[in-house]
């Protein structure tokens, strides 16, 4: 008989390693009601809500969030169409090439961001484009795709092409087979990939640094701030702010995707 | 039904039926708008950025030469950029060895132990640092490592101040405080990585058929050789995928670097100065060849380890 249940050691090590991955998140959250405001005194002089009034009044602030949410909302739209179609593509056929698309789509995650940061910005810049937010979306999108591909394709190969056929022989057109048969099978996988599309580009700085020219995004104004800190008190809160946008796209498309066997995010 | 045959005929809906019944075309019209944005967009740029490496800076007026030439290579070979190099892939191998040993407890006990809600507790745990922000994580380390920060506080308290200032004054390793010096910037590394190589481990463990296991078992070999000779070398996959990530992110990071470490450049530092204070695009792009040129024989090897199989 082998032995069942988990040696010590095992245990310790494991609950160890989660302690290593959340504490430094818990005091990002600690910090945020700190009264000390000049410097990062550990254990905090006293607890205040005050910084967050601060925050909700800075106009910078919010400029930066409305073209964070913005941006992350059109990458995700786009990464949604062209991730779902390269999911409807390959999560059924075999042909000639395929795996190096598959690898296209995963290249530009797996390729360190500055290159695809730095490899846009000189395209840009060849072609004359001025930094705008159609800029900024372009970098993202590109990265988004795989995230939605990822999330649609396990999903499209649990679709029976038999109900696909069967729709059309029933006089169903295509955008009816589409709306009616092919959405609802797909539709909450769709929903997980573009939340953590969302979740992905509402994030991102290493591309946007290098796309945005003169504007401002969330990340890149928390940037500034880890640079140079001016506003210590302030930085605190918009990093308890980008947790919390950023915290329930994820655990909604935990939910969503979770009777599925496939892990939504897996391979980010 | 006249109202469907009718519908049936109408323009674009027609065009999706007929090209539905040909899979190869179908296929094709699917395809094309992501692989036209790839091909366009990333490919397009990438291509003219590698192209760039080929022109070269005058020194002087500190314009792009648009001609041919070798010379942007010569100096990306000079010792100090070759420097730059070394010390990225030694962190990047350290950081990828050292989460595949952190990872493996947890992903482990994830995948043999953890049962219904303990495991997806386990799942959501590991998630959750994964997708929060990357700049909070790095963040969360200039806290901790700040002079007045946690970590002062913890040594003061455990009275280990003494081992902490012998530590920094190793060579290499050491520093003048944690946050200047390598083991500050491998600290932050390992931590914001550590999620990428959990899952893909993770998942690689829950791969491993239970019978194989229990055979191995009464073929009479212990825990610790069934662990050694059956779940390991099928684990592997998982850890080469989980290795993909915590390398490449690593290779490129010029973030981390900068907030938590010395004042040594990293490639993607390097890459970052070079198209922007020193506005020499040439080098930049040359630089960029590099981690480009490293994780392409990377995922190559990965692939004949079958790791992509794991991802």
């Amino acid at each position: 008989m082998r032995s069942e249940g988990s040696s010590l050691l095992l245990k310790l090590s494991a609950l160890g390693g989660l302690v290593f991955l959340h504490g430094p998140l818990a005091i990002i959250l600690l910090y945020a009601f700190t009264t000390e405001g000049k410097s990062y005194q550990f254990p905090p002089p006293g607890l205040t809500l005050q910084w967050f009034a601060v925050a909700w009044n800075r106009p910078d602030i919010w400029a930066a969030l409305t073209l964070s949410v913005n941006v992350a909302l059109i990458a995700t739209g786009l990464a949604l169409v062209l991730g779902t179609l390269a999911a409807a593509a390959l999560s059924r056929t075999r042909f000639w090439g395929r795996d190096n698309v598959s690898l296209l789509l995963i290249l530009p995650l797996a390729l360190p961001g500055i290159i695809t940061g730095i490899a846009l910005r000189s395209a840009f810049n060849l072609m004359d484009l001025p930094y705008s937010v159609f800029t900024i979306v372009l970098g993202h999108a590109t990265f988004c795709i795989v995230v939605v591909y990822n999330n649609a394709v396990a999903r499209f190969r649990r679709l029976s092409p038999s109900l696909v056929e069967a729709s059309f022989d029933l006089g169903a057109d295509a955008f009816q087979t589409f709306r009616h048969v092919v959405l609802p099978n797909i539709g909450t996988a769709l929903l997980a990939g573009g939340m953590l599309a969302f979740a992905l580009s509402f994030d991102e700085v290493i591309v946007t640094t290098f796309t945005a020219g003169q504007q401002t995004t969330l990340p890149i104004w928390m940037l500034n701030e880890l640079v140079r800190p001016r506003d210590r008190p302030v930085t605190n809160v918009v990093a308890v702010l980008v947790m919390a946008v950023t915290f329930f796209p994820i655990l909604a498309a935990y939910w969503l995707t979770r009777e599925g066997e496939h892990v939504a995010g897996g391979s980010r | 039904m006249s109202d469907l045959a009718l519908r049936r005929q109408g323009g674009l809906s027609a065009v999706i039926d007929t090209l539905y019944r040909r899979p190869r075309i179908f296929l094709a019209v699917l395809l094309a708008p992501p692989l036209l944005w790839l091909g366009v967009v990333y490919l397009g740029s990438l291509f003219a950025l590698l192209a760039q490496s080929f022109f070269s800076l005058d020194d002087f007026s500190g314009v792009i030469v648009r001609e041919f030439t070798l010379s942007t290579w010569v100096q990306l070979l000079a010792p100090a950029n070759m420097d730059v190099i070394v010390r990225t892939v030694t962190m990047a191998a350290l950081v990828t060895v050292a989460d595949g040993i952190m990872a493996f407890p947890i992903a482990y006990y994830a995948a043999r132990y953890a049962r219904g809600p303990m495991k997806a507790a386990f799942y959501l745990l590991v998630m959750m640092p994964l997708w929060s922000s990357y700049l909070v994580k790095v963040y969360a380390w200039k806290l901790i490592l700040a002079r007045e920060g946690i970590y002062t506080w913890v040594l003061d308290k455990l009275g280990i101040e003494a081992l902490l200032d012998w530590y920094l004054s190793l060579p290499v390793i050491g520093g003048p405080s944690l946050s200047a010096s390598y083991t500050g910037t491998f600290i932050v590394f390992c931590y914001v990585w550590l999620p990428y190589m959990i899952l893909p481990v993770q998942s690689a463990l829950e791969r491993v058929p239970g019978n194989l296991i229990e055979a191995s078992a009464d073929l009479g070999a212990s825990p610790r050789d069934t662990f050694r000779h059956v779940i390991l070398p099928l684990a592997f996959p998982g850890v080469v995928a989980g290795s993909i990530f915590t390398f490449s992110l690593t290779l490129g990071d010029y973030i981390i670097p900068q907030i938590v470490g010395g004042s040594q450049y990293y490639l993607g530092q390097a890459v970052y100065a070079q198209q922007g204070t020193a506005g020499n695009i040439p080098l930049a792009a040359a630089f960029s060849v590099v981690p480009i040129l490293i994780m392409g024989l990377y995922l190559a090897f990965a692939r004949k380890l079958g790791a992509f199989d794991a991802l």
